[in-house]
């Protein structure tokens, strides 16, 4: 068993990008999650691993460094919340265009605008339906505990060199700022040049061999059919996403009659209400979504044939309420319940929003 | 004679570079960017280092430089070549970086980072293709266009009251600690070229020896653009733009010389 530790969930996802063996941190302050790169700065990775750590001019900044060092085949990171997750949406469009690896964190907060600190899960919709211009896909993780912050980084640079894609881990303000216990993952080593060389010369910006061709990051076709046919490879790319990747946890579906949908720190307080139903000897179970692109359509459309109603909970004005009704697609019942604005939800409020909305009506 | 006798090897005066692709070039007749795409690759050649140089292409004229320079290349978002060479460097500090890009995108939508990695003194070489309009989407007014210039975005001359002044980016960032070297360059000229091409070894050398970094601006001209013939173009830029953007060198070792 690796090290135990109490931290921050963002101090969790700082720790686990070093161990992960990552090349590179490039990153904005922005509250709630500017104890990444600060825990990031203490540590400092140049001397444990040789990982570079910069804090960029600004967001967009920060999203394009990503761009160069993802292009040149390194393993790179960086982190914000909403506001900041906004000004990164041009860099993340490109890095989806160009199809490089790279790992997004965004602890959300309250908006929209400038909003709130606290915390939200109102970028679901930015996070899973594009964000940025054009047709493209980001594969979004979503953690629910500091455990999770910390196990998802890894998982998360292998889905993204897996794909080259980027992934984002979405997360919220109670997980990004609430302390638990946590097992560190192992260091893994950092790759050498030369590894890095032999395993991404084929499209990497590593430095051209007079033997090869030369590499070109870019998102640009300017021939239509050419950009369609790149377009129709990125579609085919999404589909093995959602055929191999989707991610859930079922908790008490077995018997249950109703059914809570919730992802991050929504699934924590749904477990509280689970509970009380429970002891009030109303079978409810919650469906954990841990990918929310792709999402668990067949899972919750199969789920849909053996129970009476589905609640997405979510602290939104209700997004992730619109794959969920798509996946139940009229079987039964399913209603949206969540505060927002960065107000967060009681165990009890969703349970009386439970029996008013799906087993009363 | 015959020509077949006059074409031998020991009687070549020039060849093209092998850093120049055979990709015909998509700059209008008379355009400085194919002048200022060969001299750099010439550069590299000669240096020997074109195994382990990248380039950044901006958007604007030169968003296809990759398509002409025969080495490793990455294409930035609007005004954000700084901050990609960035990432490149700082996770690649063995490999030289250069960024290519027009005055729209370096002083205008990129003023940010280009002054930010500027400061930051990062280890790149930086070539700014100054032709006071945005040449690819039409002749849009840029930063540098002059006072009483004509663009389709200023078609009754540029006024300086509500339009602002044209922007004189690299005796801006000259100011700045972290840049090493910074020039002002044409290509209008073969005497003109052969100095920018020294002004670009220069700049290739500093990051080979890890000084910091270099700034080239390259005044040019935009035929298309100013809606002159080539050599016009080249002499309304003389006449205009020299005094307004007066060449040489800014900023040496370190120290400003103007």
């Amino acid at each position: 068993m690796g090290e135990v530790k109490l931290m921050k969930g963002n101090e969790a996802i700082a720790e686990a990008a070093i161990r992960a063996g990552a090349d590179a941190y490039f990153g904005y302050p922005i509250t709630p999650q500017s104890e990444v790169i600060e825990y990031l700065m203490v540590e400092r990775p140049e001397d444990r691993t040789g990982m570079v750590v910069l804090q960029a001019e600004s967001e967009i900044a920060a999203i394009n460094m990503v761009y160069g060092a993802a292009g040149a085949g390194k393993k790179v990171m960086t982190s914000s919340s909403s506001p900041g997750v906004s000004l990164k949406q041009e860099g993340i469009s490109y890095i989806a265009g160009a199809e490089l690896p790279c790992v997004i964190v965004n602890v959300v907060r309250g908006g929209p605008g400038l909003g709130t600190i606290q915390p939200s899960q109102a970028d679901y919709f930015q996070s899973t339906k594009g964000g940025g211009h054009g047709d493209y896909k980001l594969l979004v993780l979503a953690p629910a505990s500091v455990q999770e912050m910390a196990d998802f980084v890894d998982q998360a640079f292998d889905l993204a060199f897996k794909y080259r894609n980027p992934v984002l881990i979405l997360s919220d303000g109670v997980i990004g700022q609430m302390m638990e216990k946590v097992v560190m993952p192992e260091q893994k080593p950092r790759l050498t040049n030369d590894e890095i060389i032999e395993r991404y010369s084929d499209w990497a910006t590593v430095g051209k061999k007079k033997s090869r061709e030369r590499n070109i990051i870019t998102s640009l076709e300017l021939d239509p059919y050419r950009q369609e046919a790149h377009n129709l490879k990125l579609q085919e790319k999404y589909k093995k996403m959602e055929e191999n990747e989707v991610r859930y946890e079922m908790i008490n579906c077995e018997d249950a009659d109703y059914i809570i949908v919730a992802y991050g720190s929504s699934a924590r307080i749904a477990q509280k209400t689970m509970d009380q139903a429970r002891a009030k000897g109303l079978k409810v179970g919650i469906f954990r979504l841990i990918t929310l692109f792709p999402f668990p359509k067949n899972e919750i459309n199969k789920l849909a044939d053996r129970v009476k109603g589905f609640l997405a909970v979510e602290m939104s004005a209700g997004q992730m309420i619109e794959d969920v009704r798509l996946a139940v697609n009229g079987k039964v019942p399913a209603e949206h319940y969540g505060r927002y604005g960065g107000v967060i939800h009681s165990p009890e409020e969703v349970l009386a929003a439970l029996e008013q909305k799906i087993i009363g009506g | 004679m015959d020509i077949k006798e006059i074409i031998k090897p020991e009687n070549l005066v020039y060849k093209k570079t092998e850093l120049m692709t055979d990709a015909p070039l998509s700059y209008c007749p008379g355009c400085g960017h194919g002048t200022a795409h060969r001299i750099t690759m010439e550069v590299v050649e000669e240096m020997g280092i074109w195994e382990d140089t990248i380039g950044v292409a901006p958007v604007g004229c030169s968003v296809l430089a990759y398509d002409f320079m025969n080495i490793d290349m990455t294409q930035a978002a609007h005004g954000r070549a700084p901050a990609v060479a960035t990432g490149i460097k700082r996770v690649w500090p063995e490999k030289y970086v250069f960024t290519y890009q027009g005055d729209g995108d370096l002083a205008a939508i990129g003023g940010n980072e280009t002054l930010h990695a500027c400061n930051r003194g990062e280890n790149i070489v930086i070539i700014f293709i100054n032709n006071g309009i945005y040449g690819m989407t039409g002749g849009q007014m840029a930063p540098t266009t002059l006072p009483g210039m004509k663009s389709s975005t200023s078609p009754y001359g540029r006024v300086i009251e509500t339009m602002g002044h044209p922007l004189k980016m690299t005796e801006l960032i000259a100011q700045l600690p972290g840049t090493y070297f910074v020039t002002r360059q044409a290509v209008h000229t073969a005497a003109a070229v052969r100095k920018t091409k020294k002004a670009i070894r220069k700049a290739f050398e500093i990051q080979k020896e890890k000084k910091g970094l270099a700034f080239i601006e390259i005044v040019s001209n935009c035929n298309s653009g100013w809606k002159m013939n080539p050599v016009d173009a080249n002499n309304w830029m003389v006449d205009n733009m020299f005094p307004y953007f007066p060449l040489g060198d800014i900023k040496v070792d370190g120290e400003l010389v103007k």
